[in-house]
């Protein structure tokens, strides 16, 4: 059984000239142990079909779907309150921003616990020993002192480490990676990178990375589907798309890689690029708003 | 004979930190005496991570910020900001495009005055005459003459960073100086930018120092290269030279750190995950 699988997703935004259509028909599934990729620019939906399944979109967004299920459970007929049980529980997500998505005000030891007495019911002493566990599993020196940090007081690698044990707090069984290591340095970003690969291998997580980053994927990736405004444009094994790219937005994305430019200017994804025909979904919404 | 516009000698950056209730002042040393010589039409790309001291050195060569101590050359002329000043016409001789598009515009000057406000400042030309360079320098960019009269907001990122190079290019400089120009944008938008600033290079013989820790740009737009680590330049060579043959620790190490995407690595990857 999937863990997760959404069929025929769709999420359009309320705006004052009529709804915007995010996601138009995106159908997805990942298998527990499965680390999937999902590719595509600003604007093309990725970010918004995970934050449908979080269910963390402003009441502007109209979520629809035939099926949206975890683990056999349809988010779609759950209550906001059943469903923050599985949020952050059985589900998580880690953003791109790691300093933005720590609160300035709390040290990071309770940020950490307050995972742990939400979805867990641990007391004191449990959560600040599971705190230190987690915490030196992800790589942080000197777990003990650290509790007491606020994450103004750590580096940018640090806090995205933070997340990442807030995100795997709980024994997750599937874990959303949103641009992980977008805002970090190289050197720190592959760090990040094999933590989470590592993770994921270990406790047999699904993974789901969302990124713009064809390097990133190539180095984690099992399956891929890329996205190009709210339409799934492929969806291939890692393998096959970077040898053989079916669509011409995959072939014009990877040939506008810098380290596959041959000659002196590169190509650039509208010349190679045609506009997929408007489906009948994007004439009806035309309509409404005329 | 070739026409060296930029060279530094032994430039160095200290930041004095002044004491604040708990702690004694101390010292930042950010440049640590770094040296180099940029020839007219090529690129010199800085690469390093953040902290590295990458963003000051653009600075001191962008004369924002004096140098503690070294020699800085522009077109052969001594320039020292901290004792001479700058004058309009050094001021004419090296622009800068920062990293954000976002942040770098204001967004109550509309495009046509964004481009018009270097030429204001820094020439006597007459307000039609401002107005038909922004017109011109709109079309060399890419953009349209309806694109004068509109905000900042209206613009997606890659049009906000052509609008900030055609800012930078406004006063003819020989010298333009590139923070992180492509580091906020999107894979293709990045490639459209990228080849605006090899065609503005072929067409104008501009000289770029180009800002960057995104090792595969570096390797499509540079001629030189130099490695920044803590203030230190740990590597400086021709780029081949310096790909091909990397000579400090940490240059391999933020080499070993670039993810690859090439068929070959993928498979390696997946056997040995397979072998785990």
């Amino acid at each position: 059984m999937s863990l997760l699988e959404i069929k025929n997703l769709t999420v359009s935004f309320d705006t004052a000239a009529g709804p915007f259509m995010a996601v138009q028909g995106i159908d997805l599934s990942i298998e527990p142990r499965e680390v999937l990729a999902i590719v595509g620019e600003s604007g093309s939906g990725k970010s918004v079909s995970m934050l449908a399944v979080m269910g963390l979109l402003p009441n502007t967004a109209t979520v629809k779907a035939d099926r949206m299920a975890f683990d056999g459970v349809d988010l779609l007929k759950l209550s906001p309150s059943e469903r923050r049980k599985i949020v952050g529980k059985d589900i998580s997500m880690i953003f791109q921003e790691p300093i933005a998505s720590l609160n300035p005000c709390f040290t990071v030891g309770f940020q950490i616990e307050e995972v742990l007495r939400f979805h867990m019911g641990m007391d004191r002493a449990q959560r600040r020993a599971r705190a230190i566990e987690l915490l030196k599993l992800v790589g942080i020196p000197e777990p003990e002192e650290r509790l007491s940090s606020f994450p103004h007081q750590m580096s940018g690698g640090q806090c995205q480490r933070v997340m990442i044990a807030i995100a795997i707090a709980c024994n997750p069984k599937l874990l959303i990676a949103d641009e992980p290591t977008t805002a970090l340095d190289v050197t720190i970003q592959k760090q990040i990178l094999d933590l989470l690969v590592s993770l994921q291998a270990k406790y047999g997580m699904g993974l789901i990375m969302i990124t713009h980053n064809m390097g990133v994927v190539a180095e984690t990736a099992d399956r891929v589907i890329v996205q190009y405004k709210g339409r799934k444009m492929e969806e291939a094994d890692v393998l096959s798309l970077f040898e053989s790219p079916k669509s011409n937005y995959t072939r014009a994305l990877l040939s506008a890689l810098p380290e596959n430019a041959v000659g002196d200017r590169l190509p650039t994804v509208s010349d190679m690029l045609f506009e997929p025909a408007p489906s009948a979904g994007d004439k009806a919404a035309a309509g409404a708003a005329s | 004979m070739s026409m060296t516009v930029l060279e530094g000698k032994n430039i160095v950056r200290d930041y004095h930190i002044g004491g604040g209730l708990f702690s004694g002042p101390r010292t930042v040393h950010a440049v640590k005496g770094v040296s180099f010589t940029v020839d007219k039409g090529k690129t010199l790309a800085i690469v390093g991570e953040s902290g590295c001291g990458k963003s000051t050195l653009a600075r001191i060569i962008t004369l924002i910020d004096p140098a503690t101590a070294g020699e800085l050359f522009i077109d052969g002329n001594k320039v020292d900001i901290a004792r001479g000043g700058l004058t309009r016409e050094m001021r004419r001789k090296v622009q800068i495009v920062f990293q954000n598009p976002y942040g770098s515009l204001n967004p109550r000057q509309k495009i046509g005055d964004v481009l018009g406000e270097p030429l204001l400042i820094n020439t006597d030309k007459s307000a039609a005459e401002r107005r038909d360079l922004a017109m011109k320098m709109l079309k060399k960019v890419g953009l349209g003459h309806e694109h004068y009269n509109r905000y900042p907001h209206m613009f997606s990122g890659g049009q906000r960073q052509r609008i900030a190079i055609a800012r930078a290019l406004m006063l003819n400089p020989s010298l333009l100086v590139l923070d992180e120009p492509v580091s906020a944008l999107d894979l293709s938008v990045q490639a459209q930018v990228l080849n605006l600033l090899a065609d503005l290079q072929d067409e104008f013989q501009l000289t770029y120092v180009f800002i960057s820790h995104d090792l595969s740009v570096v390797r499509y737009i540079a001629d030189d290269v130099m490695v920044m680590y803590f203030g230190e330049a740990v590597e400086y060579g021709p780029r081949d030279e310096v790909f091909s043959d990397p000579k400090h620790s940490y240059t391999k190490t933020l080499f070993a750190a670039t993810p690859r995407a090439d068929v070959a690595s993928i498979k390696a990857r997946l056997a040995r995950k397979k072998a785990a």
